[in-house]
Parts: structure tokens; C-alpha cells; sequence
């Protein structure tokens, strides 16, 4: 007589032997050594950004020395700008504004992204048609120079010169998070969630987007970056907030001199290059630990 | 046939883009502070109200704002984008006036990255694990973590002022006059730097992708049986293998078009280059509002002709994509 009942599995019942997959994914990103040193150099910056102030009083505002003194002169490590003011009290606490420029800029064009991917890739439709339509037009138009209109026609204070770093970024966000709803609403547990009697709202909020969230993660960070860059590309050409210090408005403050003292460029324009680099490096890390199939790549 | 079809489908949808660009333009103009009597008032250190209401009234400033913008539509369509207080010239003649160096710029960056891109890709996948390939992905980090205006203030340091190699800026030299073949030389000269520096960032950008869609084909089972044909290993790579790698590189190559615009804008800057960019700062600093729209309608009309251009390279490429295709997005 044969046996027809299903096999015992030998699978613990409680799951113990699987991982949380956060925690599966901090291991991961744990194990990348570039990822590590990416994220250790990032909270240099910010710890020292943040703490500027106190670590280096001195005012980057105020004339300390004569103009362009080279690095080391008078015990000024990074020498004096064209107005003779200390460099590296300027990098040190030109790091607030860069930073929070960056991380609010990214911040908004994350959300404006997340909406409109969302909104397009769940409702499908005339929805779609329009929003992805708008996402063109924002790929279309040349993003620094509708900036540049922004902050010239409106005012340059570091909220305005966030929201037009931030209105112009977020059209990779909202590609990914569309495709990414594609994908996602066609499997079988929002089929289960939506048969279930969910809501639209609680489908998208809390079935879909938390599955579409590890890219979007990885696009956030680099975005960061993005936006540290563009600050600096703005105020270097002199749309930035003149009472405020970031490492742009150095390098644009200087930019006139560049030949006889180039030192006054390079320091800011390394903080700025070291700040993008190391959240490049976490970015990657990121994915890696969240997308262990393209890790080979 | 199709082909015909969807290129004016695509066309239909450009149109459609800088219409919509055209009405951002016209909002931007009335929301911000001040208008074309203002400026006249303020050239002429001051105006009574009868002049500027004058003045308002033949500029149609005084007609319902739908009726303004139709006005607007209808010169735009006439290539009138307006007259410049700052340069006392139609706004279009400016721009005509520097767009080619513009235009040299970014074609030239652009096929310069994809290029070089392409090739450090292709010889670092076959080795992924070598120098080549270690050197592609230090190299894509870097050449996007610095800022190009930066990488062009560094360079103009290093190759313009410590080793005198090429020119530290402009686009021709100025003391010397120089006709036809000469000039061209003079011209491609002062093009190094600049090209290069706003190549850089897209350098990164392509051989990164190249690297990555190159390693993808050379998995896939087609590669495998031209390799067990016997062919070559140039062959493989070159003739089978590259053309479905390129797919990502120019898919890529023309979302970022807005970019290379963007990026031109700080390296012309930087470089002093006689285009489009330095006349949008200059514009910028000067307040004149007509000539810095009238700039942003131009450049989106360039990235949307340089669109279409890449789709229809993408179809040629790529024969599968038929009518059903919208691109990827």
C-alpha cells in the first residue's frame, strides 16, 4: 500500500535558523570593507561639521591675516582666502549649511518621487499618463540652469536654494519606485492583501512600498550626493545665501584667482569630493547588501 | 514605414515638452518680481506712473494673462524670445550667436565619454577581476565624487599654468588672427580642457555601465556559442557581443543630456568659453530675465532634439524595438 501522506519537513517551526533581513543586511554591508571606510569617513564630516563651531572657534567671517597667506603661515593650517580669512575655519564650518542643503534637498526630492512613482505605478491609467508625462518634462528641462532661474528670480536663501536643488532631482526616484510598483503589485500577497478588503492607501503604504523600499534606500543615499554637488555647482557660480559660509561659496568667493592661489579652491573643493566619495561608497555598499544577486557584478 | 511613425510620435511628444516649457517660462516671467516697465523705468533712473502705465499697455502687459501668453506663444513660434535690455539686443540673435560654441562642447564631450567609456567597459569586463577592471571602478567613483567645476579649475592648474600645454581659457586666442584650417586648430586647442573636464564626469558614468551590461552579455548563451564556433576573441567581443551592450550606455546616454547642459553651464564658466553657459551667468548676475528664459527654452530645445536623436540610434542598434516600444523609463 503506498503512502500518500505529504512528507514531514524537518523545518524548525519557529524560523529560528533564518535571519531578520535588516540584520542580514547590516552583516552584509558590515562585511564591505570599502563600504565601512565610506560610512566612517562620512561621520568624520558630520561629527566635525556638526561640532565645528567648538572645535575651531574661529569666526570664518573674520579677517585673521592678510589675504591669500599660504597654508601653514601664522599657524593658519590651510592659509587665508581673499579677504584674509581663516580657510580652515571656513571648511570647517562651512560643512553645516553644505550638509543640510544636501540632506534637505534630498530629502524632498525623495518624497516628491516616492509620491509620483507610487501614485503612477499603483493606479496605472490616465494617472500614470499624466505624472509620467510631468517626470518627462523634468528630464527634459537642463536642471542647473532652471535652478539657477529659481534662486536668481526668487531669492538666494538656503531654503529657496534647497527647494530648487530639490524640485529638479527627483525624477530617478520616481522612475524606480514606478517600476518597482509594476513589479510589485502583481504578486500574489497584495493580491491576498487586496482580496483581504485592504484600502488603496493601506496597499500602497503598507503592503508595496515597504518591498519597494531597498532601491529606492540605495537612491536616496546617492542622492545626498547629488545634491552636495549641486550645491556646490550654485554657489560656486554666486547663487548662494552671502550669510551663510559652505564650501561652494569659498570656492566661488575665490574663483577670480585661481591661477596665482589655487590652494583656496582645491582645500574646499577636496571636502566637497571626499563627502561625495564616501557617500558614493556607502550607496554601493547598500545595494550590495540589499541586492545580493547583482553582487558579482 | 514604422519607423516614419514613431519617429513623428516622438516627435509629437518634443513638441509637446517645450510647449510645456514655454508655459513654465511665462509663469516664471510673472511671478517674479518686476516687469519690462520696471526695467525701462530703472534704465531710465526712474518713469512716472502715466509713462510706465504707457509703456505696460503697449507691451500688452495690460490684457488678461491668457491673451499674454497666446502673445508669447505666438512670437516663440516666430523665434521671438524677447529683446535683451542689458545686451540692447533680440534675445534670439544672442543666443544664435553662441549657441554653436555650446553645442561644440557638449557633442564633442559627449562622444568623447561614450568613447572612452565604452572601450575602458569592454576591456574591463574581460578581466573582472584585473587591473583594468579595478582601475574602471576607482575611476567611476572619483569622476563623480569631484565637482566639475573643480576638476576644471584643477586641470586649468596643472596643464594650463604649471605645465603651459594648452590655453587656461576662451575659445580662440585673441591676439592672433587666424582663417580656415589654422583657426579650426586654434579652436580644437582651447577645446581640450574644457571637453575633457565635462567628459570626465560621463566617463565615469559610461564605463561604469558599460563594465556592468559587457559582464551581463558575455554570461549569456549567444556568447557562448560564437566562442564554441571558433570565432576570434575580438570578433565575440566586437562584432556579437557589444552591440547588446552598448543598449544601456545609450538608453543612458540620452537621459542625461539635461546634464551635459547642466555641466557645461559650470565648465564653460570656469573655461570662459564663449557659449551659452556664461552667457546664462552673466544674464543671471546682470538680472535680465528675457535673455536667462530665453536660454532655458533653447537648452531644452537642444536635449529634446538630442532625445529624439538617441531614440532613433537606439531603434537602429536594436531592430527588436518596433511600435509596441516605449522607452524603457
Amino acid at each position: 500500500m503506498t503512502d500518500y501522506s505529504i512528507p514531514q519537513k524537518t523545518l524548525d517551526p519557529t524560523f529560528a535558523h533564518l535571519e531578520h533581513p535588516l540584520i542580514e543586511t547590516a552583516r552584509m554591508f558590515a562585511g564591505n570593507r570599502a563600504a565601512l571606510s565610506g560610512l566612517a569617513m562620512f561621520l568624520i564630516i558630520v561629527v566635525v561639521s556638526l561640532a565645528g563651531p567648538w572645535l575651531y572657534p574661529t569666526d570664518p567671517f573674520e579677517m585673521v591675516w592678510s589675504p591669500f597667506s599660504p597654508p601653514g603661515v601664522k599657524g593658519f593650517l590651510l592659509g587665508t582666502d581673499y579677504l584674509g580669512r581663516d580657510l580652515l575655519a571656513q571648511i570647517i564650518h562651512g560643512g553645516r549649511a553644505t550638509l543640510a542643503v544636501g540632506c534637505a534637498a534630498a530629502l524632498l526630492s525623495v518624497f516628491i518621487g516616492i509620491t509620483f512613482g507610487a501614485l503612477s505605478g499603483f493606479y496605472r491609467g490616465w494617472v500614470e499618463e499624466i505624472l509620467m508625462r510631468i517626470t518627462e518634462f523634468f528630464q527634459v528641462l537642463p536642471t542647473l540652469l532652471f535652478s539657477m532661474v529659481l534662486v536668481a528670480l526668487f531669492g538666494a536663501s538656503l531654503p529657496m536654494i534647497t527647494f530648487a536643488i530639490g524640485i529638479v532631482s527627483w525624477t530617478g526616484v520616481a522612475r524606480i519606485t514606478r517600476a518597482e510598483f509594476l513589479k510589485i503589485r502583481e504578486l500574489e500577497y497584495v493580491t491576498a492583501a487586496r482580496s483581504g478588503g485592504a484600502s488603496n492607501a493601506n496597499l500602497i503604504f503598507r503592503v508595496i512600498l515597504p518591498n519597494a523600499l531597498p532601491p529606492i534606500v540605495v537612491n536616496a543615499a546617492l542622492l545626498i550626493g547629488f545634491a552636495v554637488l549641486f550645491e556646490a555647482g550654485l554657489s560656486f557660480l554666486g547663487l548662494s545665501d552671502a550669510n551663510v559660509m559652505s564650501w561652494g561659496a569659498i570656492m566661488g568667493n575665490n574663483r577670480p584667482y585661481i591661477l596665482l592661489h589655487g590652494f583656496t579652491i582645491m582645500y574646499p573643493g577636496l571636502a566637497i569630493f571626499l563627502t561625495v566619495l564616501s557617500i558614493s561608497l556607502i550607496g554601493d555598499g547598500l545595494n550590495d547588501a540589499l541586492n545580493p544577486k547583482l553582487r558579482n557584478r | 514605414m514604422q519607423f516614419l511613425v514613431i519617429t513623428l510620435r516622438r516627435f509629437g511628444l518634443g513638441l509637446g515638452l517645450l510647449l510645456a516649457v514655454l508655459v513654465l517660462n511665462f509663469l516664471l516671467m510673472h511671478l517674479a518680481p518686476g516687469d519690462v516697465a520696471d526695467t525701462i523705468a530703472q534704465d531710465a533712473g526712474g518713469l512716472d506712473a502715466e509713462v510706465m502705465a504707457q509703456i505696460r499697455k503697449d507691451y500688452g502687459l495690460d490684457l488678461p494673462l491668457w491673451q499674454q501668453m497666446l502673445k508669447y506663444f505666438y512670437s516663440v513660434a516666430q523665434l521671438d524670445l524677447g529683446y535683451s535690455f542689458y545686451y540692447n539686443q533680440p534675445v534670439t540673435t544672442l543666443i544664435l550667436e553662441k549657441l554653436p560654441a555650446t553645442l561644440l562642447l557638449i557633442i564633442s564631450a559627449q562622444v568623447v565619454s561614450i568613447l572612452i567609456g565604452v572601450v575602458l567597459g569592454v576591456i574591463a569586463a574581460r578581466k573582472p577581476n584585473g587591473l583594468a577592471s579595478h582601475f574602471v571602478t576607482i575611476l567611476s567613483l572619483v569622476g563623480y565624487a569631484a565637482p566639475v567645476f573643480w576638476t576644471g579649475i584643477m586641470l586649468i592648474i596643472l596643464f594650463a599654468s604649471m605645465i603651459p600645454l594648452f590655453p587656461i581659457g576662451n575659445m580662440v586666442d585673441v591676439t592672433v588672427e587666424r582663417t580656415g584650417f589654422a583657426y579650426m586648430a586654434d579652436v580644437l586647442h582651447h577645446l581640450v580642457l574644457p571637453m575633457l573636464t565635462l567628459a570626465s564626469i560621463f566617463i565615469a558614468l559610461y564605463s561604469r555601465l558599460a563594465r556592468a551590461s559587457m559582464l551581463d552579455v558575455l554570461g549569456s548563451d549567444y556568447v557562448r556559442t560564437a566562442q564554441a564556433k571558433g570565432l576570434s576573441e575580438f570578433q565575440v567581443v566586437f562584432k556579437h557581443a557589444l552591440r547588446n551592450a552598448l543598449l544601456p550606455v545609450v538608453t543612458t546616454a540620452g537621459l542625461v543630456f539635461s546634464g551635459i547642459v547642466s555641466g557645461a553651464v559650470l565648465v564653460e564658466t570656469v573655461f570662459s568659453w564663449p557659449g551659452l553657459g556664461t552667457l546664462a551667468v552673466q544674464a543671471i548676475v546682470a538680472r535680465d530675465t528675457p535673455t536667462i528664459l530665453g536660454i532655458l527654452f533653447f537648452s531644452s530645445l537642444v536635449v529634446v532634439v538630442a532625445n529624439l536623436l538617441t531614440d532613433m540610434v537606439y531603434r537602429i542598434i536594436d531592430p527588436r524595438i518596433q511600435a509596441s516600444h516605449t522607452q524603457e523609463m
